[in-house]
């Protein structure tokens, strides 16, 4: 008779081991970011083309009102600074779900996914990690920033921080949510056109709404709608040390559904895109 | 030990939080004919006192009991009692008074009535008017050398800064300066006199020693016309280093090296900023922007503008004292 031993099946894992997984896609998506300094340069490259070029042309967008949280006349470029901030974290949170095609196609999800951890929580990690990285950026960016004279109060930075987390958390979930419908890394050109532009321009990020309003009414209510308006206004308000409550509840509502979404749509019994097993399409 | 130290720490905190002693800023509406009363410490306006027709020069008198406010369409300087807050005396100017001074000791005020072409000179105990000083057209800007010796009168239409002998009361001297004088401000040492001029687009530097012109401030904001750039209101930090210079229609305060005499930054503030005042411990100055109908609060070190309060219509002077 062999004397092999089957360790039974264990009913949890240990506070150490969620840790430990958590520590390693963070550190694995943080190598993968730092090996990609072109990653880094061209994300802070895109919101500093808006601050320098397109801001400097549409000084006078703002009128003569002064709007919440503001508490006084401001320049454009202090008013398009939470929208930009919010951008990196939107094409954060896409790339982040190339980068899950991506690894899908070459296999290495299979890697990720055969832990033993549940999906949901290496799904939850892996959304942290891509939070992480945009937080790097944004804050890369909030210094440029102040060089260009866009100060928020002292307190500001660190009174944003969560709320970063939190736009950070719903862009990569959105992210998450889209990748598990693509299989392809060719289709991905379509999330450009169908979710960033959209959801970029039809919001607060570079116009206040009571311009939009003016302007269309229609347009107002899809920009109200648009859960992009609610990050970009949260993380307005946290620059200056305010809650935006709305905004707050919406942002925390978004990411809960979207977060669902991603952990049902990745899960392979009930996905909701019909897939073979992680890593085998290729 | 560590009790001395939670209790150090403790009266460390009470002091850090304890709030700034609160001054008492007062608005001039012009068209609204009321004076607005702003709380530094809360930032908001705690009474609109109504006061008669256009209402415009605004001071405390030296003693800080009364704000007096040349009312223009009315032909007299109204006198508010800053306890009572309500109008309680007028005094007696020249008709369509626009500005004023006082001396170093408050006794004797200097007004600058629009539509005479004269200066009234009134004693504030006696509140008697005591005298006029013939000028050029359109008289406007008002201020007194520290020496208490000379006073300034611009006038708008002349484009000229007239140098008045106090105690004779005659003219000692005219000098030139850009399209428009509206306001004059000298260096708390005496050695520059600042002269604005509002379609010149300058602020003309003038040795009041010798009566000419030494310099010129000038602007330049891009994406604005120069004609949008006109120069009113000047304020001048107690070290004589840093002076703030209102721009009208342009919308900006400019930030100027007193010393250099070079623009060094634009504050963006509301529209048609007139003029200005500091609060009493230099921290604040408070800006009246005139169309936008609102004060706009700068923090005078960090060079920011941290607040804007509404106010009454056409706000158009400012000042502040402890109440």
């Amino acid at each position: 008779m062999s004397s092999i031993t089957v360790t039974p099946s264990r009913r949890g894992f240990s506070f150490g081991e969620y840790v430990t997984c958590l520590n390693g896609i963070v550190w694995r998506e943080a190598l993968r970011f730092l090996h990609q300094r072109e990653r880094f340069v061209s994300a802070l490259v895109r919101p500093l083309v808006w601050l320098f070029i397109f801001a400097a042309g549409f000084r006078q967008v703002l009128g003569i009102s002064i709007i919440p949280p503001y508490e006084t006349y401001i320049l454009y470029e202090v008013y398009i600074a939470p929208g930009l901030m919010a951008m990196i974290q939107l094409f954060n949170g896409m790339q982040s779900s190339l980068s899950m095609v991506y690894d899908r196609e070459m296999g290495n999800m299979r890697t990720l996914l055969v832990s033993p951890l549940p999906r949901g929580y290496l799904l939850f990690c892996k959304l942290l990690a891509g939070t992480a990285v945009s937080l790097l950026q944004v804050y890369a960016f909030l210094v440029i920033a102040w060089l260009w004279d866009i100060a928020p109060p002292p307190i500001g930075y660190l009174t944003v921080l969560p709320a970063l987390v939190l736009s950070g958390l719903m862009l990569g979930a959105l992210g998450m949510l889209i990748s598990s419908g693509i299989k392809q890394l060719e289709n991905f050109a379509g999330v450009m056109n169908f979710v960033i532009f959209p959801m970029f321009f039809a919001s607060s990020a570079l116009y206040p709404l009571w311009r939009v309003q003016e302007g269309s009414p229609m347009l107002y209510y899809v920009c109200q709608l648009n859960p992009f308006t609610h990050a970009v206004e949260l993380i307005r308000f946290a620059l200056y040390g305010q809650i935006n409550w709305i905004s707050l509840g919406v942002v925390a509502g978004c990411t809960a559904v979207f977060m669902i979404g991603a952990i049902l749509a990745y899960d392979p019994s009930r996905g909701l895109a019909r897939r073979g097993p992680a890593g085998g399409e290729t | 030990m560590w009790r001395r130290y939670l209790l150090s720490g403790t009266v460390l905190w009470l002091a850090a939080a304890a709030p700034a002693s609160a001054f008492m800023a007062y608005v001039s509406n012009e068209k609204g004919n009321t004076v607005s009363v702003i709380d530094t410490d809360s930032w908001t306006v705690t009474k609109t006192i109504k006061v008669g027709q256009r209402p415009r020069g605004i001071e405390f008198s030296r003693d800080g009991k009364f704000v007096m406010v040349a009312v223009g369409d009315d032909d007299t300087i109204q006198v508010i009692d800053a306890k009572k807050q309500e109008v309680v005396d007028t005094l007696p100017s020249g008709p369509d008074p626009e500005l004023f001074a006082q001396d170093a000791a408050g006794k004797v005020m200097y007004v600058a009535n629009e539509n005479d072409n004269t200066v009234t000179v009134i004693d504030l105990e006696k509140r008697a008017r005591i005298g006029d000083v013939q000028v050029g057209v359109e008289p406007e800007g008002m201020t007194i050398s520290p020496d208490g010796k000379i006073l300034i009168n611009t006038s708008e239409t002349t484009n000229m800064a007239h140098f008045i002998d106090t105690s004779t009361r005659q003219i000692v001297a005219n000098v030139l300066v850009d399209a428009r004088p509206r306001f004059a401000e000298f260096k708390h040492d005496g050695s520059e006199l600042w002269i604005s001029s509002e379609i010149g687009g300058t602020v003309s530097i003038i040795d009041p020693v010798k009566h000419v012109v030494t310099g010129k401030v000038t602007f330049s904001i891009p994406g604005l016309r120069s004609e949008a750039i006109q120069p009113v209101g000047i304020g001048m930090t107690k070290d004589d280093k840093t002076a703030f210079v209102a721009l009208g229609p342009a919308n900006r305060v400019a930030v100027v090296d007193a010393v250099s005499h070079k623009v060094t930054k634009y504050l963006l503030v509301g529209q048609r900023v007139w003029h200005m005042a500091f609060t009493p411990d230099e921290k604040y100055l408070l800006v009246t922007n005139g169309v936008s109908n609102d004060v706009s609060v700068i923090d005078v070190a960090a060079q920011k503008v941290i607040k804007t309060i509404q106010v009454g219509e056409l706000p158009w002077g400012v000042t502040i004292a402890q109440p």
